[in-house]
């Protein structure tokens, strides 16, 4: 194979020559030592540097090494391999750091009295406050936009999956697609559109309105492929007793995909829980707490962190805030997302029921 | 909905045996069938319908703007509705949406790639499982935090890197640094990076984890090393799958909005540096021009978000088509 399996002094076995597995530790760990050698005298001050120098010495050891023991593609297969490790370890770092930075400068003013007041006569630039009023908009709009979205999406996918023939299910098929697509600004925008026609202030509905187009088709497509999941035989067994389609449809098919259903909506909801930009255009924002969506602008935990970033002019105090807020929301995201998946698990259809 | 007049029809009359077998067979005669297809049918309609209006209304409010601009819509560099007479231009915004999407994607891809290989194939197995998940979750962190991690972190750290490639690359032009604070097109580029990351890596893993067991046991027996095995297997597999992903984590950046909001500071001219100050998104300059907006002005924000939306729809219409290819063909080779 190569030339280094003919100058081996074992001829009795048939494998190439490899290097020990301390190889690559030990690489890595001269690579590292040449590395600061080099950056101290080189008087380099960046760690990134020095780390940087450390990588290109370790590729470049290892392919030398690797090419005179074991030959050029074994070294080949070995960077190729450093490579997707570093790959991996350079996307870790960014996503560790955001995830650590919003836990640790978030919990410095996250309490119960942070989670029970508004910012109504708090100024953005002094400490004090809190999210109450966000908290109490977001969880308005949220539920209001589910009300209308998951009930058309659940019944969109009905319709595909168990009716849909045709012209017009390939053509809600395809738009389905293309509105996963939309960005939400742009549902924002629509809603605007119709409200400038109608010459309406911003209020917590109209909000609601554009998330639930953003979250339909993310209904549709998780509800879809849900009830493709359940077996044909289980609609035939019902159907052949003479039970209506219809009811065959709300008691056989739902039930048994009720599961990743509700885990679809989820993971919707948790989606559009975390859009700032429709929440900007079309409720405004308002410091005080505001409990009807139905008139006047309102908070949202998104736009509450935006406008505390935006409109604080640098304040330490608002920074905070708004880190706070970040993590609320990432935790009331990722509580969704986990229940979500453990509903998904826990009722799973079983095959052969 | 319209279907309540489907409702109303009256409750079957008794008929003769012979035709009541024939509308059972049928099946879909019953009072309640009908009202349960209507109202299935009528949920799938109202979304053509939510789409067909998006695109009308914002025609319309945008024709209203787009009559008024007493610049050229496509080519103005400024974006001032407030002037008489108004003056403002797509230029600037298309630019900058596109030179921030491509350095997005040129930095994401790779790595996203090379993860999914990591998390497929590289990584010892016991890792891969948990470190799949938290990709997971993370490709549901918000935006806006992304955002507020992307002005408060990420803009400080980028001093260094920007120094360095002024100092060694600026004298291509592209990477000239006049040292003002760095939220420019560059750091815009790679907070989308890290935002399209995970959705990217999801997609590519799924498609990496179908190549047929065969082919690569195959290349194995032949004596391929892993890599071989990657190249000559599983990427050639899963190309088409990549690009799509890519597709979609590139029509995320496009619109994404808060994320560019927060780190840019945008100005209305173009600069061949992409490390100065700069231009700006479609996305983020209707959010930061909507709060001073004029009805005028509010009408120019949504003709600019009429052309995202055309260019969104281009882009996963593309990415669509392609998966749509790629079922066939995957199902041949089954």
């Amino acid at each position: 194979m190569s030339t280094a399996a003919v100058t081996d002094k074992r001829p009795s076995t048939l494998r190439a020559a490899s290097l020990p597995k301390w190889t690559s530790p030990a690489i890595a760990v001269g690579a590292i030592a040449l590395g600061i050698g080099i950056s101290f005298a080189a008087d380099l001050h960046s760690e990134i540097q020095w780390a940087l120098i450390a990588a290109v010495l370790f590729v470049l050891g290892t392919y030398g090494i690797s090419a005179r023991v074991e030959g050029r593609r074994q070294a080949k297969d070995r960077v190729a391999t450093s490579f997707v490790w570093v790959a991996f370890l350079l996307a870790v770092i960014p996503l560790v750091s955001l995830v650590w930075t919003t836990v640790s400068r978030g919990v410095k003013v996250l309490d119960v009295y942070f989670l029970t007041h508004s910012m109504g006569v708090v100024a953005d630039s002094e400490p004090g406050g809190g999210i109450y009023h966000a908290i109490i908009g977001s969880l308005e709009q949220v539920g209001l936009a589910t009300l209308i979205g998951a009930p058309i999406g659940v019944m969109t996918a009905i319709y595909l999956v168990e009716y849909g023939r045709g012209r017009l299910a390939q053509a809600v098929t395809f738009f389905v697609d293309v509105m996963t697509g939309i960005p939400s600004i742009v549902a924002g925008l629509f809603i605007l559109s119709l409200m400038l026609i109608f010459e309406m202030q911003p209020f917590g509905f109209a909000g609601s309105l554009a998330l639930a187009i953003l979250m339909m088709p993310v209904v549709v497509r998780s509800t879809e492929e849900m009830l493709k999941l359940v077996p044909n035989e289980l609609r035939e067994a019902s159907l052949a007793l003479g039970v209506p389609k219809w009811r065959t449809i709300l008691k056989v098919v739902l039930p048994t995909s009720i599961g990743g259903i509700t885990t679809g909506i989820m993971l919707a909801i948790a989606r559009i829980a975390g859009e700032t930009a429709p929440v900007l255009l079309l409720v405004f924002g308002n410091p005080f707490i505001n409990n009807n969506p139905f008139e006047g602008a309102q908070a949202s935990l998104p736009l509450y962190i935006y406008q505390q970033y935006a409109q604080s002019a640098g304040a330490n105090a608002a920074y905070d805030r708004a880190w706070a807020a970040s993590l609320t929301l990432i935790a009331f995201v990722m509580i969704l997302n986990l229940v979500a998946r453990g509903i998904a698990r826990w009722k799973a259809p079983k095959a052969g029921r | 909905m319209d279907i309540s007049t489907t409702t109303d029809a009256p409750p079957p009359t008794p008929q003769p045996p012979v035709a009541e077998q024939k509308r059972a067979a049928r099946g879909a005669t019953r009072p309640g069938d009908r009202i349960f297809l209507g109202l299935s049918r009528g949920s799938g309609i109202l979304l053509l319908v939510v789409m067909a209006a998006i695109a009308v209304f914002l025609t319309y409010r945008a024709a209203l703007a787009i009559s008024d601009d007493h610049g050229n819509f496509l080519t103005t560099f400024e974006w001032n509705t407030n002037l008489t007479p108004p003056s403002f231009g797509i230029a600037v915004l298309a630019f900058g949406t596109i030179v921030s999407s491509v350095i997005a994607m040129a930095i994401a891809v790779p790595i996203a790639v090379a993860i999914a290989l990591f998390l497929t194939h590289y990584s010892p197995r016991r890792l891969s499982g948990p470190i799949a998940y938290v990709i997971d979750l993370l490709a549901a962190v918000p935006s806006i935090v992304y955002g507020l991690w992307g002005a408060l972190i990420l803009v400080p750290h980028m001093d260094g890197l920007f120094g360095w490639l002024n100092d060694y690359l600026g004298w291509t032009g592209i990477f000239s640094w006049e040292g003002g604070a760095p939220r420019s097109m560059l750091t815009v580029g790679i907070l989308l990076a890290i935002m399209i990351l995970p959705i990217i890596t999801n997609v590519s893993r799924e498609v990496f984890r179908q190549v047929p067991r065969m082919h690569e046991e195959a290349a194995l027996a032949l004596g391929a090393t892993r890599w071989e095995v990657v190249r000559m297997a599983v990427l050639p597999f899963g190309r088409s799958g990549v690009i799509s992903a890519s597709m979609l984590g590139l029509g995320r950046a496009l619109g994404e909005t808060m994320a560019v909001a927060t780190v840019l500071s945008p100005s209305y001219d173009i600069q061949a540096s992409l490390l100065n100050p700069g231009g700006g998104t479609f996305a983020q300059n209707i959010a930061s021009k909507f709060g001073e907006a004029t009805p005028l002005g509010r009408d120019a924000l949504i003709a600019s978000g009429l052309v995202l939306f055309v260019i969104t729809l281009l882009v996963n219409g593309a990415a669509r088509a392609i998966i749509a290819r790629r079922k066939e063909y995957s199902g041949a080779n089954a």
